[in-house]
């Protein structure tokens, strides 16, 4: 397979069966998920504005009072990289002509020297929060194999990327196409993996902010 | 597998529900609910973060609820639950963690670890890793009636004593009163003052109340110790009761997971709704206040600050009307830092004061108290959680910190307006 071939590949196939694993893939967590359902709350309610699970999914995006001192790289890190992410996925022309293709919709891009600084604003966060991880004693107690793994498939596709566009160490066409694979891997993983928390992140700011909403307190 | 395990393990299971499944799948490993638990924060030790403490929970989770997880374990990837790791677990889960929900405020992904906490508890319980402490408080109140073996003869002296003292004769059965009165043992035994503060607040409201002779202890060790079978017991006693004796209300007393376990578990517990309210002694003082039925002459001179039990304030709602009522009677009153839901427990909450093998860890963790008393320079403390007070009194005295520690109920009771003549003392 020469480097054209390769392309052509992960294009085509490659992408359609990471896209099905994918989409299947979230189906089938959110509903192994969320149909295990709850029990109904008997107790009588206590009202209090701003105590509700929609609440909380806006107010946890904030550090609460006292924390952000606490853990400054986890919330700085945190933000600028999550952002960072958004940006480098959703506002790359040629991104965006990729989702087009695929679902119809689209939108304004920025431009290109905005996404390269981004991109290594990004990886550069990335690469923080991983030193983080390995120096922070409740950190480094926390992590195993998949904390680092789902470091290097999120970190691949950004690299790769920033490569490909920047024309460095490889040629053009297959530095693309590793790029394309490192986000096909990425999927692949996303639904099996700690990486759902993109989804179900939601899910359970809701849960808490209803469960302790009940009680009136907002959290 | 022993018998007993495979029942834990298989109760396990029947708790976890989407909320739980959704917080496993949400955790990062960010460590950031270390930085709100003082049990982390007052040791360094990296075992007592808590979503480490919930490991048990998730190995069951994944192994039966996830279809990679059912995978591994099909293929010999992923070992069982072992009684060796529970008993590893049994540390972390009841000595390490007062359930104050702290972890659950600060999860940037939103998980409620003291909710996943209190259901691992149900599986460590029946599978026979429960604390011996806390085992002992739960049979006494399930067969005696309170953890601290209190009978009703005790309760009767007390009420003869606290008679005498403020010359209030204090109902018992009395069917149709308005309020009915809980105790905790903790002011049985240790703080009589509450009862006769309570008596004198009611009659000053003109309101009709009574203790009731089948059920006057409100602590519910079933709740710490996290069995629902034993803790409806408890709260079952309670309800018939209340019933019995056709109240409007039942008032909790100053105990934190007593209306935890009263007000929101209780109801979930026995099925049903109740129909009678239940209300925190702060709720029924605030409501009086609020509409001018108590009064209170003078001032505190001294300066205090109030603790914040987390199973009345951050579980539990209450978060004004302390502060309210405080303001009352204390001209000097100073907040410490992280005040209301952000409070910091005292460290003995959950059955961890029950829990012998906890004590030393459980005054480490009283730093966490010490450092904000340290930078308010108070002369009391008052708080609404008898436990709470008997826990930071010990810690105080370990710390050589000469703060008193005071309940709000008598703290108001102490400043109540005398009566402007007519109104006659009740007999």
């Amino acid at each position: 397979m020469n480097e054209m071939q390769f392309l052509t590949w992960v294009r085509g196939p490659g992408l359609d069966i990471a896209l099905g694993i994918f989409v299947l893939g979230v189906i089938w967590r959110l509903l192994e998920i969320y149909t295990l359902g709850r029990k109904k709350d008997l107790s009588v309610p206590r009202h209090t504005s701003g105590a509700s699970g929609w609440h909380t999914i806006v107010r946890r995006s904030w550090a609460p009072p006292g924390m952000f001192k606490r853990s400054p790289v986890s919330y700085v890190g945190g933000y600028v990289f999550h952002v960072g992410l958004a940006i480098v996925v959703f506002l790359f022309a040629p991104h965006i002509a990729l989702i087009d293709s695929l679902i119809g919709l689209s939108w304004p891009g920025v431009p290109s020297q905005v996404i390269d600084a981004v991109a290594v604003v990004t990886m550069a966060a990335m690469v923080i929060v991983l030193v983080d991880r390995i120096n922070n004693p409740v950190k480094r107690f926390l992590s195993g194999f998949e904390d680092y793994f789902t470091w290097t498939l999120t970190f691949l596709p950004l690299l790769t990327g920033y490569l490909a566009v920047k024309h460095l160490l490889l040629p053009y066409t297959t530095m693309l196409a590793l790029h394309i694979l490192s986000v096909e891997l990425l999927l692949i993983v996303l639904p099996f993996s700690k990486l759902f928390h993109a989804f179900t992140t939601f899910g359970s700011r809701w849960y808490n902010g209803r469960m302790s909403g009940q009680r009136g307190v907002s959290v | 597998m022993s018998a007993s395990l495979e029942k834990g393990v298989n109760v396990l299971k029947e708790m976890i529900d989407a909320p739980i499944a959704s917080f496993f799948n949400s955790c990062v490993h960010c460590g950031i609910c270390a930085e709100a638990c003082l049990f982390y924060t007052e040791t360094g030790d990296p075992k007592y973060t808590p979503i480490h403490k919930l490991k048990p929970l998730r190995k069951v989770y994944e192994q039966e609820y996830t279809l990679v997880g059912r995978a591994a374990k099909a293929l010999g990837l992923s070992k069982p639950l072992t009684d060796a790791e529970l008993d590893e677990w049994q540390e972390l889960v009841y000595n390490s963690c007062t359930m104050c929900g702290r972890c659950s405020l600060v999860c940037p992904v939103g998980n409620d670890l003291a909710y996943m906490i209190r259901k691992l508890r149900e599986g460590m319980a029946v599978a026979g890793h429960a604390p011996e402490g806390v085992i002992g408080a739960t049979k006494r109140t399930v067969e005696i009636g309170s953890p601290m073996g209190v009978r009703l003869p005790a309760v009767q002296a007390q009420m003869r004593h606290v008679q005498e003292d403020v010359g209030i004769e204090i109902p018992l059965d009395q069917e149709g009163a308005e309020y009915m009165l809980l105790l905790s043992s903790m002011e049985i035994i240790n703080f009589p003052e509450y009862l006769g503060a309570v008596a004198r607040i009611m009659q000053q409201a003109g309101k009709s109340w009574t203790l009731c002779s089948t059920a006057f202890e409100a602590t519910n060790s079933g709740i710490q110790i996290g069995v629902s079978d034993l803790a409806k017991v408890i709260v079952s006693r309670i309800v018939e009761g209340a019933e019995r004796l056709n109240v409007k209300t039942v008032i909790s007393p100053e105990c934190g997971h007593a209306y935890m376990a009263l007000r929101w578990e209780g109801p979930n517990l026995i099925g049903r709704p109740y129909n009678f309210d239940v209300k925190h002694i702060l709720e029924v003082l605030e409501e009086f206040r609020v509409q001018g039925l108590l009064k209170t002459e003078g001032f505190e001179t001294e300066r205090v600050t109030f603790h914040d039990p987390c199973q009345i304030v951050r579980r539990g709602g209450v978060i004004e009307p302390q502060r309210n009522l405080l303001k009352m009677v204390a001209k000097d009153f100073v907040e410490m830092s992280d005040p209301g839901k952000y409070n910091w427990c005292c460290g003995g909450g959950g059955g961890v004061s029950a829990n012998e093998n906890a004590e030393q860890l459980r005054l480490t963790a009283f730093k966490r108290k010490k450092a904000q008393l340290d930078e308010v320079q108070v002369d009391t403390l008052v708080t609404a959680c008898a436990n709470c007070r008997i826990v930071m009194e010990e810690g105080l005295e370990h710390y050589q910190m000469n703060i008193p520690v005071v309940g709000l109920t008598e703290t108001i009771a102490k400043h109540l307006a005398k009566p402007t003549g007519g109104t006659p003392q009740s007999d």
